[in-house]
């Protein structure tokens, strides 16, 4: 009896160094938002990079856009935008206690972050073949031909930058669906032990708010990796 | 204590996911109409704009009452924009020279 009233006032959640439940649970999001700020800078090094090099060698990045499959990079938009509705409505699930829906949006959300990275695998495989990969069997000379025939002079060493920062731009953010994967597999876990209540799913926030973030970070890359030059040649 | 938690309706998500899926054909299918230099500032301000759906509706930012997460954030992109507007101006004009 006097057990289950000290646990009334006292969640067996909250530490001991926080007031009430909610001040736990805005530090928790405050220190995942710092995070996220820290990544925003990682990844915003790597857009200035692309930035500064893809004015100086613009004809190269259109070129090297030109030649990645829109289709994959398209149908990978949706997938990873499918998969922040079911982090959406899993958070929600969380909220209103439906552990078996959380559960289930889980493991949907874990089905498309794997199906973003098979289709990116095969991305990558397609660029292996066509000898796209920077390195010593590095060819762009199938770019310099296409060049050439309407008028554009490139240089297969700039086309090289562009690959570099495809592959260093998508692979950083592959990494990051990876370990949204291990993070998500974690949660699935204790959501299936019944570990998160309308009281308590603050991981369930704040992982959900690591994969929103990264999710964030294609809806850039996508634009500014495939999308640079699509228009049809004059 | 947590009983106060906006729970938002599961159709305004469902709704904000169709938003996103259009725009996403949308800035695919602009990208292969000639519109100049015009090109990068759509499918740039159409990115922003989904961008700003996720984290406002999809990572609740709309509905927070913390000042302490909207300064974080707010002071993240000033520190982005330091980078790569400041990065911009100097590459960005150094044939004047």
């Amino acid at each position: 009896m006097s057990d289950s009233l000290i646990a009334l006032e006292h969640p067996t959640e909250l530490q001991h160094h926080f007031a009430d439940m909610e001040q736990q649970k805005n530090t928790s999001t405050f220190g995942m938002w710092l995070f996220l700020g820290t990544e925003i800078m990682f990844f915003g090094g790597m857009f200035a990079a692309y930035l500064i090099y893809r004015r100086w060698y613009y004809n190269e990045f259109a070129l090297g856009s030109r030649s990645i499959n829109i289709w994959l990079g398209t149908i990978n938009t949706m997938v990873l935008i499918c998969s922040s509705l079911t982090v959406a409505l899993g958070v929600r699930a969380a909220q209103m206690g439906k552990r078996k829906l959380l559960v289930t949006l889980l493991l949907i959300t874990m089905v498309f972050g794997v199906a973003f990275l098979g289709i990116k695998g095969v991305e990558w495989y397609q660029k292996y073949e066509e000898h796209h990969v920077p390195g010593s069997s590095f060819n762009a000379s199938d770019l310099v031909s296409v060049g050439q025939k309407y008028g554009i002079h490139i240089n297969q060493a700039h086309s090289q930058i562009y690959f570099s920062l495809y592959f260093a731009l998508t692979g950083l953010h592959a990494l990051h669906m990876v370990v949204g994967l291990g993070i998500f597999t974690v949660l699935t876990y204790f959501a299936w032990k019944g570990k998160y209540t309308p009281e308590y799913h603050t991981p369930i926030e704040i992982g959900g708010l690591y994969w929103h973030f990264v999710d964030i970070v294609w809806i850039y890359l996508f634009p500014l990796l495939y999308l640079i030059d699509r228009k049809p040649f004059h | 204590m947590a009983e106060h938690e906006h729970i938002l309706s599961a159709r305004l998500y469902v709704i904000i996911w169709a938003v996103l899926m259009c725009l996403t054909v949308i800035t695919a299918g602009v990208a292969f109409i000639d519109l100049g230099p015009f090109n990068t500032v759509v499918a740039l301000v159409i990115a922003t704009f989904k961008a700003l759906l996720v984290v406002l509706i999809f990572m609740h930012v709309k509905y927070t009452s913390d000042r302490l997460t909207k300064t974080v954030i707010l002071s993240a992109l000033f520190w982005l924009m330091l980078l790569l507007g400041l990065s911009l101006m100097d590459y960005g004009t150094r044939h004047f020279v």
